[in-house]
């Protein structure tokens, strides 16, 4: 858990997703090698999912294409041995509660834990339910990242009071997916995290130019940035890790400005 | 602080944006289910609407034909809207509009719970969207043009298997999208707390029936009851008044496609695994990663991955049996019925048609057999008639 203290340890943090294994793992391999040295100071891994209700179309489409190309939870592990060898870069997997569960938690978070993964983001997991994850994450010391969003309200309290890591703070109604516009008043949920518990913050859901970026960093501590990423995958498929690294600088210098 | 549970099963595994949805429903429906005035409203519309009670019918010659157990038949195909999913949906959408809901969006597979949905918004004047994988769209094409009659908008779904599973998926996306004034219609006893209870709730109206009518007419208690699973709720809606008579055996039929032991097939208890999906823990077919598999049955409305945590507990504690039935018996009981008692059931009830047809010649001829005829089967002929190799022009 230690690696999750040094996401927010330069300036404003920013964390790119990608779905492992879109278009392959060999080319994931080479995302997140290219994603630390541009800058991101966290990495969230996907591992796809064929149901993934929390997610708009372009992260669903990057599931299949992923899980098309034969990519199972055991080969991503290994991609994940084969990164720790070379890189320190906290890392993060964001995935479902059923490739989880299925798996068996407790080998899954052993799993982690043994490969270098800091931290599990599972949306369908919510605090009422988080026992199902949270002793396997105790016992191998790999932190439960809680989300909050713009319906929780009164619930923020409480969730931010156990929190581990991070905050993931979710920005708008709906699924994953880039947004034009961002509406909620995402200032006062972090104030109402904060006063629960001094935790650093991270909004994700919907960012995709620098501008927003660097709106969000004035009010949080870091940004989270998935589908806008995961488009450019799509678009240049095996050749886009040269666009995904520029679009990474670009990003992180927006926010550090 | 697990909410919701069926032994192990259950729970409320929903993104943080709909818990606070889930929560109010929670309430709302604590509140109402015990609300004299809700419950006279909701009475009036079971039975002047939906047309409850629905018959319990003694099934003459099919009794005779099998010559064994006195063979019953409920009648929810004549229920307004053709099948036991009004009794649900009139519930919900009551509720939801207590609640100050303006708008109702809900899955379907068949289209059964999508009409019954489209036709209880526009009688309580309320918004509805429906979600339907774009494979059933064109297998039951009749009811996409009739939610559109009822003034619904449908929404094909062409992510994943485009079947029920991907309906689920679309509506939960819609839900989080759209609170504030949309009450997700859940068409069966699945998905996260408090679904699977109140769906349960509004269909246990069927087995309270059945209790009454049999007892009427035969002044004892049926011996087994039989109903098709597909989330579970017209199997639920008769069984659970019964679960604690010990002498009535509970039977739920699951699809079984092309057969149990083939890739195509939708049997969650004989072929699943525990898993957590749909806002629940619960039997599922998948792969060993958690994969949710493609499953497959001719039947639209049983073509589902899962079953209802209620079901998934009377397997564990083995007070329910579940049984599986392929696509060719179902297919031969719709016939069966059909020309037997001159009733064309729907392809899902026909699943326990069929296992009925093989259970009653085993008991004895003053044992009596239910099976729930969950809804009819117009809306299959043109399926029915493909399936033979027979062309209908439309
Ligand atoms: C007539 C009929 N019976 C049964 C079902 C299966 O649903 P359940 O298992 O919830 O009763 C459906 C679903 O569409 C249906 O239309």
């Amino acid at each position: 858990m230690n690696r999750i203290r040094n996401v927010f340890a330069n300036g404003k943090a920013f964390i790119p997703f990608v779905t492992a294994g879109d278009p392959n793992l060999a080319i994931t391999e080479r995302l997140v090698l290219e994603m630390a040295e541009a800058g991101a100071d966290l990495i969230e891994l996907g591992i796809p999912f064929s149901d993934p209700v929390a997610e708009g179309i372009v992260i669903q489409k990057a599931d299949e294409r992923a899980l098309a190309a034969g990519t199972t939870t055991d080969k991503i592990f290994d991609m994940v041995r084969r990164i720790r060898n070379k890189l320190d870069i906290p890392l993060a997997f964001m995935t479902y509660a059923n490739p989880i569960f299925v798996y068996g938690a407790d080998k899954f978070l052993a799993n982690c834990s043994a490969c270098g993964i800091d931290a599990i983001i599972v949306p369908d997991v919510p605090y009422e339910e988080k026992g199902e994850l949270l002793p396997s994450c105790e016992k191998y010391g790999v932190a439960l990242i809680s989300l909050i969003a713009p319906t929780s309200k009164e619930r923020i309290g409480m969730i931010a009071s156990q929190a581990q890591g991070f905050v993931y703070c979710v920005s708008s109604l709906g699924v994953t997916g880039v947004r034009s516009e961002i509406t909620t008043d995402i200032a006062q949920m972090i104030a109402l995290v904060k006063t629960a518990q001094n935790i650093p913050c991270a909004i994700g859901f919907g960012i995709s130019t620098p501008e927003q970026a660097s709106t969000m960093a004035k009010i949080a501590d870091g940004v989270i940035v998935g589908s806008a990423i995961v488009k450019l995958v799509e678009q240049y498929g095996e050749h886009c890790v040269g666009p995904v690294r520029d679009y990474v600088l670009k990003m992180k210098r927006s926010i550090s400005a | 602080m697990q909410k919701g549970r069926f032994g192990i099963h259950g729970g409320q595994f929903v993104p943080e944006t709909l818990m606070n949805a889930v929560i109010e429903l929670e309430k709302a429906y604590a509140f109402y289910s015990k609300d004299a005035h809700f419950n006279r409203e909701l009475d009036d519309l079971l039975k002047n609407y939906a047309g409850r009670p629905s018959l319990l019918y003694h099934a003459e010659k099919m009794t005779r034909d099998l010559g064994g157990a006195k063979i019953y038949l409920k009648r929810e195909d004549l229920n307004h809207t053709g099948s036991h999913k009004i009794n649900n949906v009139l519930g919900q959408i009551l509720l939801a509009k207590k609640m100050g809901k303006s708008r109702v969006i809900a899955e379907t597979g068949a289209g059964q719970h999508g009409v019954a949905t489209a036709t209880a918004a526009a009688l309580m004047g309320m918004k509805c969207d429906v979600y339907m994988g774009r494979e059933d769209t064109q297998r039951q094409a009749l009811n996409v043009f009739r939610m559109e009659l009822l003034g619904a908008t449908v929404h094909s779904v062409t992510s994943g298997t485009q079947t029920l599973k991907d309906a689920v998926n679309e509506t939960m996306r819609e839900w989080t999208n759209r609170i504030e004034d949309t009450h997700y219609v859940l068409g069966s006893v699945m998905g996260p707390h408090p679904f699977p209870t109140i769906v349960r709730n509004f269909q246990s109206v069927i087995g309270k029936e059945v209790r009454q009518q049999i007892l009427k007419a035969e002044g004892k208690l049926p011996d087994a009851l039989l109903a098709c699973v597909g989330g579970g709720s017209n199997a639920i809606g008769l069984f659970y008044e019964f679960i604690g008579d010990d002498s009535v055996a509970l039977i739920g039929c699951e699809a079984a496609g092309l057969g149990v032991d083939t890739p195509k097939n939708a049997a969650t208890v004989a072929n699943g695994t525990l898993g957590i999906f749909h806002g629940m823990k619960s039997y599922f077919c998948q792969d060993e990663y958690g994969q949710i598999a493609p499953v497959y049955s001719i039947s639209a409305g049983l073509d589902y991955p899962g079953i209802g945590p209620e079901h998934a507990n009377l397997h564990d504690t083995g007070r329910a049996q579940y049984v599986s039935v392929t696509d060719t018996e179902a297919v031969e009981a719709f016939e069966y019925l059909s020309k037997t008692e001159g009733i064309i059931p729907a392809i899902e009830s026909a699943h326990a048609v069929a296992y009925a047809q093989k259970l009653a010649p085993t008991m004895k001829k003053d044992q009596i057999l239910v099976v729930n005829l969950s809804g009819r089967g117009d809306k299959d002929v043109a399926a029915i008639a493909k399936y033979r190799g027979v062309k209908i022009d439309e």
